[in-house]
């Protein structure tokens, strides 16, 4: 009797400029782990120019083969001649599961593949698992199969997802959402060129220009987190959580209500929207603690409310709750803090 | 130069006003226990094929696949400025995951084209999965422009977009036709307009037309014929098509065309962690203080 081989677990490396984006190491470590319950090998897709060189990061962190496509066509991401190339890829080797970071670029290039593969696409996981599935349209128990867990109905409820068709089981997954493990240093992997062919009208559309500011902060390598939201009540109170940030040491976050009101910058946005952060300490401080704010902390290990509203649904998530007035207390905790030892 | 456009809208629930069960025992939405309401993306999507026409000249078409009531946005969309619209509905379209709607929206494109350009939002607050424009591209193989928060031109068949990514923007140029995903920082969408709304509230599907006659079995094929022409003459028909007025294979649609299954769903709820109430005082937080750095988690 012949069995299928299984197929591997892939992640494909989004890059700028020779940069691997966080997310993509994030998901390597994910698939490793993935890959080991499955005994199968772990497969990055690099796709770019001159970007050989950081295969070696790739085996580092946990890839077995690198699928590398290097052309100069590839150099920017555009969704048709990636999809293009991807799809002949899949076509190839049939891998069994393939991550995607959800970013911009990711989603938009996981759904055209997903559709010109006809193959099922899970958006914006938060936790992946290995477990059976038992299909009740056709009564068939399927071992082994991805659990893609994911939040919907702005994040008022969490779907568990199964792929039930052939493979591969594509999903998406936010950036700061998996955990980043230690690479090991001198690890090797090996490296399978892809030789790339495309046509004309896989390049008919073209990128005129192009704007980035790199992010004020990277809130998601903070181990203290100091946010503050709507109840901070003005751009020039606003200082007051700066204060706080740098006498204890921590990164100056916020809800989008405060970001809205003009009072900070969208990077330091935490939650659906913004950046998902798990630090050692986040205080919420004038935050009601919205399932979209949650959505980007509640995973922190501490977590130390200060609100006015005893109510408040942040008090629900914390483990330290202060209920009182934020102009009050944050002065105390300065002085607390300065005075220690 | 003009432009023939068409939207594709979704009647979702509200999701900022949730009451009562989200969701059926077979991990569908339960629509009848929550407000139904236009995605407010797809405002946006209406808004800018309507300043583009404004802008160039053409026609927007305004789609959406749903239960029998998603009319509704429609009439909104005809309201706001729409010059046609289509109702998708059958109960074999229900359970669609993305790539069972995108192909469902896709030979529903091909049936009332050839479009210039297809907008969608880019995000439907339920499903919440951002995958239905890019799939309906590749369906339709065209270009894509995803998170578009301005046209600045169409020229020569090609159009010129403003694209946001992380952290900025890009300007990407694409021929046309096209696939356009719009963000809300795109526009304000205009409220509906008070003389088209007087115009446009006896816009009816067929299957509305039949209710007003008592149901689907009336019979009288003369009065109905008549009754389509007259409405069709007043651009008060709403088309309303099926999966058997659609060339679709019905392996592809609905439950049965679509690879994802939900196994579980969980309401979020808020789980108290026990937490730790400090009084507001000096001693309280001082105590606080002491208690993070011995934990090592302040240092
Ligand atoms: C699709 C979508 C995505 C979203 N994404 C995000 C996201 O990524 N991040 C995010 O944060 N939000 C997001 N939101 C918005 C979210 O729903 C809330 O509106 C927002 O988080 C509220 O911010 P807030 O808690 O600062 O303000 P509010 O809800 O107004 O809360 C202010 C709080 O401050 C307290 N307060 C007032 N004065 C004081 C005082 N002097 N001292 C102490 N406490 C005081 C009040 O009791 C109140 O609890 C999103 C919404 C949608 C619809
Ligand atoms: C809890 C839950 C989780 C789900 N998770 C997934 C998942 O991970 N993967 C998956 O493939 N499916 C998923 N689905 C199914 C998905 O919601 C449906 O396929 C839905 O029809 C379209 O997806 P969306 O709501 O995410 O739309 P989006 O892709 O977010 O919508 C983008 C745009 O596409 C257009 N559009 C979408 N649907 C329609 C429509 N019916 N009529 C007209 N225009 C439309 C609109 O312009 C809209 O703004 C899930 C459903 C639920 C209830």
């Amino acid at each position: 009797m012949s069995k299928k081989k299984a197929g591997n677990v892939w992640v494909f490396i989004e890059q700028d400029d020779g940069r691997i984006a966080d997310v993509s190491l994030e998901l390597v470590c994910k698939g490793r782990e993935l890959a080991g319950q499955l005994g199968v090998k772990t497969e990055a897709v690099l796709l770019g120019q001159r970007v050989a060189g950081l295969a070696p990061r790739l085996h580092e962190y946990g890839c077995d083969n690198v699928f590398l496509a290097e052309d100069a066509r590839l150099e920017h991401f555009s969704p048709l001649p990636y999809a293009k190339v991807i799809l002949g890829l899949i076509h190839q080797h049939h891998p069994n599961i393939f991550l995607f970071g959800a970013t911009a670029v990711g989603r938009s290039l996981a759904p055209r593949v997903a559709s010109g593969k006809l193959a099922g696409l899970t958006a914006d996981c938060t936790d992946l698992r290995i477990d059976s599935f038992e299909d009740k349209a056709s009564g068939q128990v399927l071992p082994n199969k991805l659990m893609q867990i994911r939040p919907a109905f702005g994040g008022n409820i969490i779907a568990t997802i199964v792929n039930t068709w052939d493979d591969p089981q594509m999903v998406t997954v936010r950036e700061g959402v998996m955990r980043l493990d230690e690479p090991a240093a001198g690890r090797r992997g090996e490296v399978t060129p892809v030789a790339v062919s495309l046509e004309a009208a896989d390049l008919v559309v073209s990128l005129v220009k192009r704007f980035k500011q790199e992010k004020e902060v990277n809130l998601k390598a903070a181990q203290i987190i100091v946010a503050g939201g709507y109840g901070v009540g003005t751009k020039e109170n606003f200082q007051l959580i700066r204060q706080l940030a740098e006498t204890i040491g921590g990164a100056v976050a916020a809800s989008r209500a405060a970001v809205d009101a003009g009072w900070i910058s969208h990077d330091h946005q935490v939650g659906q929207t913004g950046v998902t952060v798990r630090p050692r300490l986040y205080i919420a401080c004038g935050i009601s603690g919205s399932v979209q704010h949650r959505a980007g902390m509640s995973e922190s290990a501490k977590i130390l409310a200060i609100n006015e509203d005893p109510g408040a649904p942040i008090f629900s998530v914390a483990h330290y709750g202060v209920v009182g007035d934020l102009n009050v207390v944050i002065p105390k905790l300065i002085k607390a803090y300065k005075a220690r030892v | 130069m003009s432009l023939t456009i068409l939207v594709f809208a979704k009647q979702v629930p509200d999701t900022k006003n949730i009451t009562g069960k989200a969701m059926k025992d077979d991990g569908t939405v339960n629509r009848a226990a929550l407000p139904a309401i236009f995605n407010p993306e797809d405002l946006n999507g209406v808004e800018l094929a309507l300043a583009l026409r404004e802008r160039y000249g053409g026609k927007v078409v305004v789609a959406t696949m749903g239960p029998p009531a998603a009319a509704n946005i429609l009439r909104h969309a005809l309201y706001m400025g729409a010059d046609e619209s289509i109702l998708l509905t059958d109960r074999r379209f229900a359970g669609a995951d993305t790539l069972a709607t995108s192909y469902t929206l896709a030979a529903a494109a091909r049936k009332a084209g050839p479009f210039d350009l297809v907008i969608c939002g880019r995000q439907a607050i339920d499903g919440d999965t951002a995958q239905v424009g890019p799939q309906l591209a590749e369906k339709l193989n065209i270009p894509q422009l995803i998170y578009v928060a301005e046209v600045e031109s169409v020229e020569a068949g090609r159009l010129r977009g403003r694209c946001l990514i992380d952290g900025g923007y890009e300007i990407i140029e694409s021929p046309l036709p096209c696939l356009l995903t719009v963000v809300a920082e795109a526009n304000v969408p205009r409220p509906a307009g008070a003389r088209r709304l007087m115009q446009y509230k006896r816009a009816v599907t067929r299957s509305e037309l039949l209710a007003r006659h008592g149901g689907r079995d009336y019979e009288d094929a003369n009065v109905l014929a008549e009754e389509e022409a007259s409405l069709r003459r007043r651009g008060l028909w709403i088309h309303e098509w099926t999966a058997g007025d659609l060339a679709v294979d019905p392996n592809r649609i609905g439950m049965a065309g679509s690879p994802t299954k939900v196994k579980a769903i969980q309401s979020v709820v808020l789980t108290g962690k026990g937490s730790k109430q400090v009084p507001p005082t000096d001693e309280g937080i001082a105590g606080l203080v002491h208690e993070l750095i011995a934990e090592h988690i302040l240092s």
